[in-house]
């Protein structure tokens, strides 16, 4: 038997989510599922979506914000590194991108979101000017393998540029939590101290973290772009280190390019912000895209299936638009199609693909 | 020939393209301005919905407050399939992008599997509305609902069988997809392929029917004969006003059969008019739309089936200007006109069409409206 104050608040969450998540509650709330109901009294209770409460808002720079997301229990952490699916609503629409929280893997409490904002971005745009503390995120798959090994190095590399910073000072703070004993060398671009994010903090780290050698260099007051000898420069034993590069696609060439060329490409992991710094090859435009269950057609003009159907006034299920989430994937019943981010060309019989990465080479016949 | 036919059949290809653009812009000014507007709306219906369901169970289980719960059960049943499940199956919330509202995950509080009700309902019957012998939605297999439907004896039941079916409405709609006919009447189906497709039904009506007949009831204790009868009387009313909501949106008089050779090289423009000739609307107040799920608005929902169904109201004048600008019938009448119409059509094709007393109104006979006339002509129920 518990005493009553032996029962843990977490404990207590556990056993009302047991009972939501009970056999006799699906039974009672067929077919919509304990989770339309339990949402009517409060949003985040719901079992079936990750969902966060905004907690708070900053303006690190003019060309930033940063978001504080409590999540619901539903959230089962993260590893230090990897990105997680953020959702908004706005304007009746769910609005996705992948985001890296930038705090420790060890971190409880909120989850800490650094977002560059992108001028044509609705989601980044609406963050930094609409939205108010309580408002609700929609946290989906966390995911990605970049992240520290396991067994973690005695040495590590952490290059960003920009907002490419949170998933590798999301590492440097895991480090940190694990009073770890190696070399961290942490080399970070900027356009200018007025756009440095973390500088403080990072400044503080080198007193917590006595291996820390930061490396902070503003592209735009006199600081040099990456470059091999910029490396050697500040590192010279980087090739028996586990580098760890996060940016836009010209640091990720030029890094791998140098990586390669030392024959130590293995020991570079890369983070990119998007798909399209990674698409290889694109599709063939010609012949028609059949829509078999809306019953529609549409010219083939190469881009992608998401695109294309989107374009054709359909509206079909997706999600992250990079092929992470899988919630677009639904049969190809004929012709053939490039997987964008290997540049692979499927056969031409019937399989599940995913559209937000699918180009069709010539006619292709969808199941949507 | 009717004067109706001849003055479609005396549509050239561009006209039939021009009604085509012309409904098409409709659509697109609709999708351009879809958005939070439309979120809000349906959001706050589902939770309506969701509010009458848990305050209606509540209720149905203590005496006094048994009939508020029987009504607002109901009302959670019809708010449930007509409103939000039948438009949300159709897609009209698909661009949403929330998994909650989105027609490949939705399932609705009835017999019928989302699967099914998809396969015979957005596809068979959107498809080729009103084609006799593609659109199972002409009778169900069921009833006699066509004049290009040869009489059989069994049709001499078309209204005692018409009242079975609105009263367990649910449940046929369940089983259309099995299309018991076929096993029961023509004998084309086998008792196993019958049986391979009655499971995922069976799956679906098993645990409705537990939850209504057997856990709310038994959760009820010493009142659970109340729960049972109140759930069976909120069935009931879902199944009656829904059933008259469908056959409304069909089956009055002056709405129109079609042959299956309009559906060669049909245009877009004559899909739309194919669409419109068969449907018609019934008016009412903002209640009346809200529980029919705006079905009131059955043209406009089947010249637009993938917009959200709030918005019919809003472009049903430019609908109605664009039948006027072509001469083409909008076919409209109050809920009672519509409804005593197609009992009157039900009743008359219960017998066989020489001996029927009722009088065949003229827009009654199956049109093959993009051929030339001559070609009509030559079809044997045209003539």
């Amino acid at each position: 038997m518990f005493a009553i104050n032996e029962i843990q608040p977490g404990r207590v969450k556990q056993l009302v989510n047991s009972a939501i998540n009970s056999k006799l509650m699906h039974r009672l709330t067929y077919p919509h599922g304990p989770s339309r109901f339990v949402e009517l009294f409060d949003r985040t209770a719901v079992i079936d979506e990750t969902i966060g409460t905004i907690s708070a808002i900053e303006h690190p720079t003019e060309r930033s914000v940063r978001v504080s997301v409590r999540p619901n229990n539903r959230w089962n952490g993260f590893l230090a590194g990897q990105y997680v699916e953020f959702a908004m609503e706005i304007d009746g629409r769910r609005q996705r991108r992948m985001f890296s929280p930038a705090q420790s893997q060890h971190a409880d409490g909120a989850l800490e979101f650094t977002m560059a904002v992108n001028p044509d971005g609705v989601l980044t745009r609406h963050i930094k000017s609409s939205a108010r503390v309580g408002d609700h995120v929609i946290l989906g798959n966390v995911g990605g393998d970049f992240h520290l090994p396991e067994t973690r190095p005695e040495h590590v590399v952490l290059i960003s540029a920009g907002s490419g910073i949170t998933p590798v000072l999301s590492m440097l703070r895991t480090l940190i939590d694990e009073r770890y004993q190696g070399t961290v060398d942490f080399i970070h671009y900027c356009r200018s101290a007025d756009d440095a994010l973390y500088a403080s903090e990072l400044e503080a780290c080198e007193h917590t973290l006595p291996g820390l050698r930061m490396h902070c260099i503003h592209t735009r007051a006199g600081g040099a772009r990456f470059s091999a000898e910029q490396l050697e420069q500040m590192v010279p034993n980087y090739r028996e280190a586990h580098t760890f590069v996060c940016g836009p696609s010209a640091l990720l060439d030029a890094t791998r390019t140098l990586f390669d060329e030392q024959g130590i490409g293995e020991r570079l992991h890369q983070e990119a912000f998007g798909l399209a710094t990674h698409a290889t090859g694109e599709g063939e435009s010609g012949g028609e895209i059949h829509f078999k269950r809306s019953d529609r057609t549409t010219d083939n003009n190469g881009e992608t299936l998401l695109e294309q159907a989107e374009h054709a006034g359909l509206s079909p299920q997706h999600g992250c638009r990079m092929g992470v989430c899988f919630a677009c994937s639904c049969t190809k019943t004929a012709g053939r199609v490039r997987d964008l981010r290997t540049g692979e060309v499927s056969g031409d019989g019937e399989e599940d693909i995913q559209i937000c990465v699918s180009a069709p080479m010539g006619s292709v016949s969808l199941d949507i | 020939m009717s004067a109706l036919d001849n003055h479609i059949n005396s549509f050239t290809q561009e006209q039939f393209d021009q009604i085509g653009a012309d409904f098409d812009a409709i659509r697109r000014r609709v999708i351009n301005d879809l958005g939070e507007r439309d979120a809000n709306y349906i959001r706050t219906v589902v939770k309506r919905q969701r509010q009458f369901e848990v305050g209606g169970r509540a209720m149905m289980m203590l005496p006094p407050t048994w009939p508020l719960g029987v009504a607002s059960l109901s009302l959670s049943k019809i708010l449930d399939n007509m409103e939000i499940g039948h438009n949300v199956m159709h897609g009209q919330y698909d661009w949403m992008g929330d998994p909650a509202l989105h027609s490949k995950n939705f399932d609705w509080d009835t017999a019928d599997t989302a699967e099914n009700w998809k396969a015979t309902h957005n596809f068979e019957h959107h498809t080729y509305t009103n084609v006799i012998d593609r659109d199972h939605d002409i009778g169900y297999g069921l009833l006699r609902m066509g004049d290009d439907q040869p009489w059989e004896p069994r049709f001499l039941l078309n209204l005692p069988l018409t009242v079975l079916l609105h009263v367990f409405f649910q449940h046929f709609v369940a089983v259309q997809n099995l299309k018991l006919e076929d096993y029961l009447v023509y004998k084309t189906k086998s008792r196993e392929q019958l049986a391979e497709e009655f499971k995922p039904v069976w799956a679906k009506m098993r645990k409705q029917l537990a939850k209504d007949y057997v856990y709310f009831p038994l959760l009820a204790g010493p009142f659970a004969p109340l729960v049972f009868v109140g759930n069976v009387a909120a069935n009931l009313t879902r199944n009656l006003w829904a059933c008259s909501v469908i056959f409304n949106g069909h089956f009055p008089e002056e709405v129109e059969q079609f042959d299956e050779s309009v559906l060669e090289h049909e245009s877009r423009g004559q899909w739309y008019v194919r669409q419109l000739l068969g449907s018609a609307n019934f008016e009412g107040g903002k209640l009346m739309h809200l529980m029919s799920g705006n079905l009131s608005y059955q043209i406009e929902h089947h010249l637009f089936p993938d917009i959200p169904a709030c918005r019919y109201a809003e472009i049903a004048p430019a609908v109605r200007a664009i039948c006027e600008k072509n001469g083409l019938p909008y076919h409209s009448g109050p809920f009672w006109k519509q409804a005593l119409s197609t009992w009157k059509r039900i009743a008359r094709l219960s017998l066989p069409d020489r001996l029927s007393p009722f009088k065949k109104s003229k827009a009654q006979s199956v049109d093959k409206p993009y051929t030339t006339s001559t070609d009509a002509e030559s079809l044997p129920l045209a003539a």
